[in-house]
């Protein structure tokens, strides 16, 4: 024990003294974060509107003056047609259409119920989760007028389309997103870099010919790794929720519970890569290609796997991120416990077994 | 017997590393393994440091075998990889700290044995490792494989790229280490490290030229080796060259040591050669031979004996 | 004696790394066709000092040339004109020999048939028909650094660097070495060399020892040994470091 504790500090000295690793660990994750914090902004300030109006009656008159009149909007464009909307969209004059029911006025006299479409270019989600946001109170307020002068009850029915990215994805979407990427570079990077730094110094020879057991120098390397990602996932996490109003709906104990799984997994990825890379060089360009670009592609982070081809998603299974953001997004968007996310933590824990009973198996106790 | 080798054969791909050697290090001794790059030192250190299976034969170290008892090997000897292997980024103190704690002891418990080597470099303990120089490193590194008190311990090229200074006072340090009854094996490219150990074997390319105490190795050496000396060094190789039934002309220091291939060799006819080619100054003394001198003859022979075997 | 025609003019050279001064106000000449050995501890400065010699490394204050080129203001010029070896990075491994001349001789702007020319003579003095396109990583060390020492020359200039260029040779190829520079060296061009072995520092023309950034001793191989009253250049080499502790 006295040995390991001995290691572990050790490797606390390399971590703390590499300007590098400390930037890794601790000023990308926030950067990230930071960096969609300004790429998404929830502000928006005269943006361009088109109008499809088929009724042409007072009251959507009325609706798009007020719209018009508030600085978050100015009317840019109006057509006739339906079929002429995307064609302004691909233009990129508008970033939004706001389209009439034939009829409206007479619908909401009548009827008490009224139908406008807000179709949004969801290219850039955030924004267009915004524009649908602002139409939505600034028509609500309108409807609220109408009730408060007489007592007809009437309903403004409000539905929305996307146009081009039909899953918006916005910044609640893409944090778990982030969060695997980042957990995953540290982890398995992180340890792969460092077990093969020994090798390329010549230390690990002089390891190898010590008391200290395979598993000992093993665990020793990989054990302020689970730390700091821990850590790492903390910060992350603290961030979506202070800066982006991330919520979690669910279980935070099970929250934890899945990141170190997963962190785990990511860990025994590390120590797999270093068993066949020599150099470091070769450690990180296979974390990068091996690793972070199927993490990045094949795990719903930035591209839906349901439209990909079949040999893709079929590949798509085996990648451990792809499990994980479900999992993440179940819990923190959805709410949902371990009842829903059984089949997804099953399988994470399967591969973490398999990775782990692999790395030892495959870590060298003698130079070749 | 402190370490033993039997026929053990290593080859990497087509390249035989090391070819069928054996050889025996008794307890206390300080065995040289001297030999050019290349020659096979590191993979003999890997094998007996169970860091590498040999293709043949077998071997021993403080009584245990290398493939079987591995793990007792690795408690019990110390080990300098060719590279100074120290973490540059830790000081000399953590370094030497984390050393003693893997091997399961404290740097308390066996300073005695360090001492000597350890407070030449204790002024500098708070300093990394990286940023200390050659000859220091040199020495914290043997404090590093010394510090747990290891039955026998393997110095591989611990001298390489270290000035003569630094290589002296190292040599000065194995003595002393040796002379509190540590079996040492140590490997070294520089011939003339070979005199100051018990017993060496000469080796080059995978095989061994000859295994024996340094002194009886040049008793044994029966050619008769002639300093020659004239002021342009270059063009008196040259013209040696040219001395009839000459065997070997080789620039040593000052001088060039010149050997006959029989033995009517007349100083003063080699003289009258030389003065005919306008040289000045000519001397020509007989000497005793070097460990170096050994070295190439035996090389030479070898590498004579495969073409005379073609033709 | 003749007067000389001078290749290496260094005059107060110093180099400071903040508030370590590696190299301490240095001073010597090498002239054409001299063997001139640069010795010194580890650590003591030979490295910096030659890096300021062949122009990749600016030095702090004093003043230098090289083939008459400046250090200050002409490294570039200086890179061209000089030939360089060291120990660490000589040839490419992954390349053939022929590759390796072709790319170095391209490096220096030798055009197409002087490369062609180079290659068959340097193939030839050097004995390697048989093994002239195979990878230069399945040499052994020693024709490698002897390979190394023509490339240097490709582009025939008047002095050339020697960093170690024997660390780890066995025995005879060093020799074999060693007269590949007697030869070049009578042929004019002048050797710089650093070495660690001191048999070899005899083989210099004249030598110059480091101690601590400055050059402590500085003369023929004979002289240095009656002036310290010793048998040897590992003496003098002994006496010069420990004096200084």
């Amino acid at each position: 024990m006295k040995r390991f504790i001995g290691f572990v500090k050790k490797e606390f000295y390399h971590i703390f003294r590499d300007k590098r690793s400390m930037f890794i660990l601790f000023g990308m994750p926030i950067a990230q974060i930071l960096l969609f914090g300004f790429a998404i902004t929830n502000e928006i300030n005269n943006v361009e509107l088109g109008i499809l109006d088929k009724s042409k009656d007072h009251e959507t008159l009325k609706i798009i003056n007020k719209i018009n009149a508030s600085e978050y909007f100015t009317i840019e464009n109006v057509v006739e047609n339906e079929n002429e909307i995307e064609a302004v969209f691909k233009k990129g004059e508008v970033k939004a259409f706001l389209v009439f029911e034939e009829g409206f006025a007479e619908n909401l006299h009548a009827l008490h119920k009224g139908k406008i479409q807000v179709i949004t270019d969801a290219t850039e989600p955030n924004t267009a989760n915004t524009i649908v946001n602002y139409v939505q109170s600034i028509i609500q307020h309108y409807q609220q007028e109408l009730n408060s002068t007489s007592d007809m009850g009437v309903q403004i029915d409000i539905q929305t389309r996307m146009f081009f990215n039909t899953e918006l994805k916005s910044v609640f979407n893409f944090l778990p997103g982030v969060m695997t990427v980042i957990l995953m570079l540290v982890s398995a990077m992180m340890t792969s870099i460092s077990i093969t730094r020994e090798k390329e110094l010549g230390t690990m020879e002089i390891l190898l010919v010590s008391p200290l057991k395979p598993v000992q120098v093993v665990v020793g390397k990989v054990f302020p790794y689970i730390f700091l990602s821990i850590i790492n996932a903390l910060v992350i996490l603290i961030l979506g929720v202070t800066v982006f109003g991330m919520p979690i709906e669910g279980s935070l104990i099970l929250l934890a519970f899945e990141t170190v799984l997963f962190i785990i997994t990511a860990l025994s990825l590390g120590i797999l890569i270093s068993t066949i890379a020599e150099t470091q060089q070769a450690a990180m360009m296979i974390s990068l290609m091996g690793l972070m670009l199927p993490v990045i592609l094949l795990s719903e982070f930035i591209f839906p796997i349901s439209s990909m081809p079949d040999l893709l998603q079929y590949i798509s299974h085996f990648i451990p991120a792809k499990w994980f953001i479900i999992i993440l997004k179940g819990i923190m968007l959805k709410g949902v416990g371990l009842i829903y996310l059984w089949k997804e933590t099953v399988i994470l824990i399967v591969m973490a077994v398999f990775l782990i009973a692999l790395s030892i198996k495959k870590y060298k106790i003698r130079l070749e | 017997m402190s370490i033993t080798l039997k026929n053990i054969t290593k080859s990497y791909k087509k390249v035989t590393a090391v070819d069928d050697i054996s050889f025996e290090v008794k307890p206390g001794e300080l065995f040289g393994l001297i030999g050019p790059d290349g020659a096979g030192k590191t993979t003999l250190f890997r094998i007996l440091t169970t860091l590498l299976f040999a293709d043949k034969g077998e071997a021993t170290v403080a009584g245990y075998d290398v493939v079987k008892d591995y793990k007792e090997i690795r408690k019990s000897v110390g080990y300098m990889p060719g590279r100074f292997s120290l973490y540059q980024d830790l000081t000399v103190e953590e370094n030497l700290e984390f050393f003693a704690t893997i091997f399961g002891t404290t740097i308390e418990e066996n300073y005695d044995l360090i001492k000597d080597i350890y407070v030449q470099i204790e002024p500098f303990k708070k300093r990394r490792a990286g940023k200390l120089s050659g000859g220091m490193k040199q020495k914290l590194a043997l404090s590093c494989a010394l510090i747990h008190k290891p039955k026998v311990l393997f110095l591989d090229e611990p001298t390489t790229g270290v000035d003569p200074v630094s290589r002296k006072e190292f040599w000065d340090m194995l003595k002393r280490l040796n002379d509190k009854g540590i079996t040492t094996l140590v490997s070294t490219p520089y011939m003339d490290e070979a005199a100051l150990c018990d017993r060496i074997a000469l080796i080059q390319e995978g095989k061994i030229l000859k295994i024996d105490s340094p002194s009886n190795i040049i008793d044994q050496h029966e050619k008769q080796i002639y300093n020659v000396e004239a002021k342009d060094m270059y063009q008196l190789i040259q013209n040696l060259k040219e001395f009839p039934e000459n065997e070997s002309v080789y620039a040593f220091g000052e001088f060039v040591h010149y050997t006959h291939s029989n033995e009517n060799f007349h100083p003063e006819k080699l003289e009258k050669f030389l003065s005919e080619r306008d040289h000045k100054n000519i001397s020509i003394k007989p000497t005793s031979p070097s460990i170096e001198d050994v070295f190439m003859d035996l090389a030479r022979k070898k590498d004579v004996k495969p073409t005379e075997n073609e033709a | 004696m003749k007067p000389e025609e001078t290749v290496i003019e260094v005059e107060n050279l110093t180099k400071k790394f903040g508030d370590f001064t590696a190299v301490n106000e240095i001073s010597f000449k090498t002239y054409k066709g001299e063997i001139f050995g640069f010795l010194g501890a580890n650590g003591a400065g030979k490295t910096t000092a030659m890096k300021m010699l062949i122009g990749i490394s600016k030095p702090t204050s004093g003043e230098a040339s090289v083939t008459g080129l400046d250090v200050f203001s002409q490294p570039d010029q200086i890179k061209k004109n000089i030939g360089y070896m060291s120990q660490k990075f000589s040839m490419y491994d992954d390349l053939t020999i022929k590759e390796n001349i072709t790319f170095f001789g391209g490096i220096y702007g030798l055009d197409r048939k002087t490369i062609k020319n180079k290659i068959k003579q340097i193939i030839e003095s050097l004995g390697l028909e048989e093994v002239a396109n195979k990878l230069v990583g399945a040499l052994p060390l020693g024709w490698k650094q002897k390979l190394a020492f023509s490339v240097a020359l490709l582009h025939d200039p008047k002095i050339v660097f020697l960093d170690e260029p024997t660390g780890g040779v066995d025995p005879i190829t060093r020799r074999q070495f060693w007269e590949l520079i007697y030869k070049q060296a009578s042929q004019g061009t002048t050797i710089f060399v650093t070495t660690h072995y001191m048999d070899e520092a005899e083989y210099c023309d004249r030598v110059s020892i480091m101690v601590e950034g400055k050059i402590e001793a500085l003369d023929t191989p004979k002289n240095l040994k009656t002036e310290y009253k010793v048998d040897s250049m590992d003496g003098v080499f002994l006496k010069l470091a420990r004096n200084i502790e």
